[in-house]
């Protein structure tokens, strides 16, 4: 268990993730398969897709054992993502009535 | 006012020391951010420099995938066209009866799987369990090419039902651009990974890594694997699911 060698961690560790993300998977699955619509299905896909991402990067990858300046380093810089989600989503009216005009459906 | 009485040369240190090393500062929280930030060299201190420059990669592939999956969402929200219901393309005939994405899950199975046994080789690999090690990792290689080949699958599937990047008979012509663009790009990623896992693979076998004693590359390449399985649980979430 020597620090400077790297990360060691219980092998069950990593088994109850794969099973965890497993289930998740599962659930994400059964979303499509009975047909939930709406804010509801939209809720649960990303429910499970921000539970496994999580799993994914803190456990697997480490991420929860690492030094805060690293985390921070990698993890903050995404958020400038949002903001593109965000322009994007928010032009998306724009272009979309620019698109009925232009090819004259609806 | 004396309430405060002056501290005691070098015992001011209201933040949390290092428990480790009581002499070194401290490593917790935002002065440890701080200090580790301000201290005019590496900033990221007992991180090997491989690791952080393979988390850097990823953070820029982080950049292109959601550059990738915007402009999927872009195309989505203003098509005048409906787009194609993913539920129904993607849907496989097994013993007579039609199953919805039924392949996809399969290969997000398969996909979080590669990511169980690559989690395990890097545990293997710090104990110096070489053989152990290869064969959790070229088992992660196989997975990985069970998922290229049923996506090799997925698009001759697709290919021959009509779907072009240019259009495609089941609605709006940017679902075959946005399919071939996101999954292909993440196709070649897995590839590229079953080649840099096997190579590391190969190289634990062989003892490379003995005389150092130091099995951090099979952890850089895990990072890789993960940001893989990571990506595509994204691209299941937006793409297929929703």
């Amino acid at each position: 268990m020597e620090h400077a060698q790297g990360q060691q961690h219980p092998i069950s560790l990593y088994l109850k993730i794969w099973g965890l993300l497993f289930v998740l998977s599962t659930l994400s699955y059964l979303v499509d398969y009975f047909h939930f619509v709406g804010y509801l299905r939209w809720s649960l896909i990303l429910l499970f897709m921000i539970l496994k991402a999580g799993l994914i990067v803190a456990i697997f990858m480490h991420m929860a054992w690492e030094r805060l300046a690293m985390v921070y380093a990698i993890l903050v810089p995404p958020l400038c993502l949002l903001v593109l989600i965000g322009l994007m989503a928010a032009e998306a009216d724009y272009i979309f009535l620019s698109r009925l005009v232009f090819f004259g459906q609806g | 006012m004396a309430a405060h009485p002056e501290a005691p040369e070098g015992s001011s240190s209201t933040y949390p020391t290092n428990p480790a090393n009581p002499s070194e500062p401290p490593t917790a929280g935002w002065p440890g951010i701080a200090r580790d930030w301000s201290s005019d060299k590496d900033a990221f201190k007992q991180v090997p420099w491989g690791k952080a420059m393979m988390w850097i990669f990823l953070l820029s592939d982080t950049f292109v995938f959601t550059c990738f999956l915007t402009g999927y969402m872009s195309v989505r929200m203003t098509t005048t066209a409906a787009w194609p219901n993913s539920s129904e393309v993607f849907a496989l005939t097994i013993a007579g009866q039609e199953i919805p994405l039924i392949l996809i899950a399969i290969m997000t199975f398969v996909l979080i799987s590669s990511s169980g046994t690559m989690a395990m080789a890097v545990n293997f690999a710090y104990r110096r369990d070489r053989r152990k090690t290869a064969v959790l990792m070229l088992a992660t290689a196989a997975f990985g090419l069970a998922f290229v080949g049923m996506q090799a699958f997925e698009w001759s599937k697709l290919i021959a039902e009509g779907v072009r990047p240019w259009g495609n008979p089941m609605g709006a012509a940017q679902f075959g651009a946005s399919f071939f663009m996101i999954t292909g790009f993440h196709g070649l990623h897995v590839s590229i990974g079953v080649l840099y896992l096997s190579i590391v693979a190969l190289k634990v076998l062989r003892g490379d890594y003995e005389r150092s004693g130091n099995y951090q590359n099979v952890e850089i390449a895990g990072l890789y694997w993960h940001f893989v399985d990571l990506v595509w649980v994204f691209i299941f979430a937006f793409f297929y699911l929703w």
